[in-house]
């Protein structure tokens, strides 16, 4: 069996331990540590931005403008108008500077 | 009528119940399966494997961080360990989930972990906090058509991205960055949001440029988590919270 089917049952068996350990563990505890819970409000945060920053560094004028325009657009719409306004801006900027 | 007849025809109205509010979720999520599919493709995936991630994990965001990672061959455990950090919210869904469905028979607890997304637990939890019941009816209409068309839709995703000659063009290669800045805005309301969201770009920055892919995946989020849990909980607002 190839890599990519034991990273992708491995994954699933870590997800289904996320689902239902909550229940299994974190249930039994009375009060979680504030730095503790500090430190998991920012997992999600923080490992997703490890995802966009580094590409800042080969990112050309048509990613640079549509990472901006969907920054913006996300202050007000959700997530869809966010990404379709990205998605639009780089298509159009790269007809042009490809 | 019976009451097992009763029972059974309030079941059944139940589930409906649930399917009427499953909707909004699926017309939703039809994009992002759908994206995740061809996305998945044009990063290495086969049309199965994009269709069996989608079927066992049924997690949109850790999938794609998955197929992300995938592509810039960092190394499996980590791929792992990065679906698992990105799923680990649902530790909270589920200590919080666990007090209204505890009544069920297990196999039916257990299923109902297993299709645990945010909106079941937003809707669920809405439903309990309303004083009704959350039973295993109502809450399999609610989640199974969102899995349902989760995964169908990423197979078809998937056998589409297949058929598209030039990614380049239209943008499919830097969709990832752009969906990935979207979740961090998304949490933009949480205590020490911009330091974290800081300290992790830089540092993962400074890592992809010393040490390199994909060492910057771990360093950079172990710099924004370390910095929240340096900084006094005062400051983070977290005792605030109900």
């Amino acid at each position: 069996m190839s890599t990519m089917y034991w990273i992708i049952i491995a994954g699933a068996i870590a997800t289904y331990l996320t689902r239902i350990g909550g229940h299994l563990i974190i249930s039994r505890f009375e009060t979680i540590h504030p730095r503790v819970e500090a430190g998991l409000n920012a997992v999600p945060a923080a490992v997703l931005t490890t995802l966009v920053a580094p590409e800042l560094l080969h990112a050309g004028p048509a990613e640079w403008a549509a990472l901006v325009v969907a920054a913006i657009v996300s202050l007000r719409g959700g997530l869809m108008a966010m990404f379709l306004a990205g998605a639009a801006v780089l298509i159009v900027a790269r007809q042009f500077v490809g | 009528m019976s009451a097992e007849a009763i029972s059974q025809s309030r079941a059944k109205s139940e589930f409906w119940d649930g399917v009427r509010l499953s909707i909004p979720v699926v017309v939703a999520s039809a994009p992002f399966s759908i994206l995740f599919g061809a996305i998945s493709v044009d990063n290495g995936f086969s049309v199965l494997e994009a269709f069996l991630m989608s079927a066992l994990i049924f997690g949109g965001a850790s999938q794609m961080v998955g197929i992300e990672l995938f592509g810039q061959h960092v190394a499996p455990w980590l791929i792992v360990i990065s679906i698992f950090a990105v799923n680990f919210r649902h530790v909270l869904y589920s200590a919080g989930i666990g007090r209204r469905i505890a009544h069920w028979p297990l196999p039916r607890q257990a299923l109902g972990y297993f299709i645990l997304t945010d909106p079941q637990y937003a809707i669920a939890e809405a439903r309990a906090e309303s004083g009704r019941s959350v039973g295993f009816a109502w809450y399999l209409g609610l989640g199974l058509p969102v899995y349902v068309f989760w995964v169908i839709e990423s197979g078809l995703g998937a056998v589409f991205g297949k058929l598209i000659p030039d990614t380049h063009a239209l943008g499919i290669d830097f969709l990832l960055p752009i969906y990935f800045l979207g979740l961090v805005m998304g949490f933009r309301k949480r205590p020490l949001w911009l330091p974290v969201v800081a300290a992790s770009a830089v540092a993962s920055i400074i890592a992809y440029r010393t040490v390199g892919s994909p060492w910057h995946v771990t360093i950079g989020a172990a710099a924004g988590v370390l910095l929240a849990v340096i900084l006094s909980p005062r400051h983070s607002g977290v005792e605030e919270r109900p």
